[in-house]
């Protein structure tokens, strides 16, 4: 195991700024993204059943 | 026969299609995702020369192949658009780019990251770095031009023409640390040569690679049932699938 403990884990060698701010953005990214699709989506879906029922 | 399919059936068929692939993709990109970031920093050693820094590769590669892999689909379904009239090649190339778009930011955004520790600075107008960023430029040029025309069909036409001409600058890209004396580091995996990485590393960055193309095909086949809807909403087989439970089910994709 590369780590003896959490806080080793998160000082990622001194390089912690550089790998949790890459990978923070990249989760953000990847969490936002698929929520603005899915309302995308359920929009588009819910536009054409007023669209019927009108 | 096939006039009709491009035409009509395509779109009614496509989008149950990607409807039940949609959950599958998204299971396997759990799967793979959580495997990759378990391999990338549980099970593969600190780099004798970067340290762990080393570990924003796992992501920085992955997003990099994607943004070239995503544009040249982009593309490619432009491409097929404009020249059969297909009206579903032109809404998948409109599904891909945002994607391919967030991939080049995350490749930039990442490799930033990754160059101050190793080079000591966040960015150099160096050819690899230089060329990335004009791909990120190609494919907001390509959703401006789309979005700003307001007849879909022409839209189509003028987005698949930025498309086509813009993916030049894929094969510029890749080679560019090859033509131009570059900061940047040469290719880490090529077809012809053994990789010169640790094995674990290795794994580690090509589940992370498959993990993101699982993540994109479930955006990209969600985006453009969405957009399939919005531009087919005339056609009576979108309002009958609109109703339907879960979307999927109920269309027949025979419209009267």
């Amino acid at each position: 195991m590369t780590w003896n403990s959490a806080s080793e884990f998160f000082a990622m060698g001194g390089y912690g700024l550089y790998v949790w701010g890459s990978y923070a953005v990249a989760a953000a990214c990847m969490a936002i993204e698929p929520v603005l699709v899915a309302m995308r989506h359920r929009q588009a879906r819910r536009a054409l059943i007023d669209e019927g029922t009108a | 026969m096939t006039f009709r399919f491009f035409q009509f059936a395509a779109p009614a068929r496509y989008y149950r299609l990607a409807g039940v692939l949609v959950p599958w993709c998204w299971a396997a990109f759990a799967l793979l995702a959580a495997a990759g970031l378990y391999v990338g920093f549980f099970r593969a050693p600190t780099d004798a020369t970067q340290g762990d820094a080393y570990r924003i590769i796992f992501i920085h590669v992955p997003a990099a192949w994607m943004s070239m892999v995503l544009y040249v689909a982009m593309a490619f379904w432009a491409a097929i658009g404009w020249a059969f009239n297909a009206r579903l090649a032109s809404m998948l190339a409109r599904a891909i780019a945002p994607t391919g778009a967030m991939f080049t930011f995350l490749a930039l955004w990442t490799g930033a990251f990754w160059g101050k520790p190793a080079w000591g600075t966040w960015w150099v107008w160096d050819a690899r770095l230089t060329s990335e960023l004009i791909l990120l430029f190609l494919y907001a040029g390509f959703l401006a031009i789309v979005a700003s025309i307001d007849e879909p069909r022409r839209a189509d036409r003028a987005g698949a023409l930025v498309a086509v001409v813009g993916s030049v600058n894929v094969p510029i890209i890749y080679f560019s640390v090859k033509w131009w004396n570059t900061l940047h580091q040469g290719a880490t995996i090529t077809l012809t040569t053994a990789p010169k990485m640790v094995s674990s590393m290795l794994v580690a960055m090509l589940l992370m690679t498959l993990a993101f193309w699982a993540y994109a095909f479930a955006v990209v086949f969600t985006r453009s049932r969405a957009i399939v809807l919005e531009r087919e909403r005339h056609a009576a087989w979108t309002a009958d699938t609109a109703r339907a439970p879960h979307g999927a089910a109920a269309a027949t994709g025979a419209p009267t």
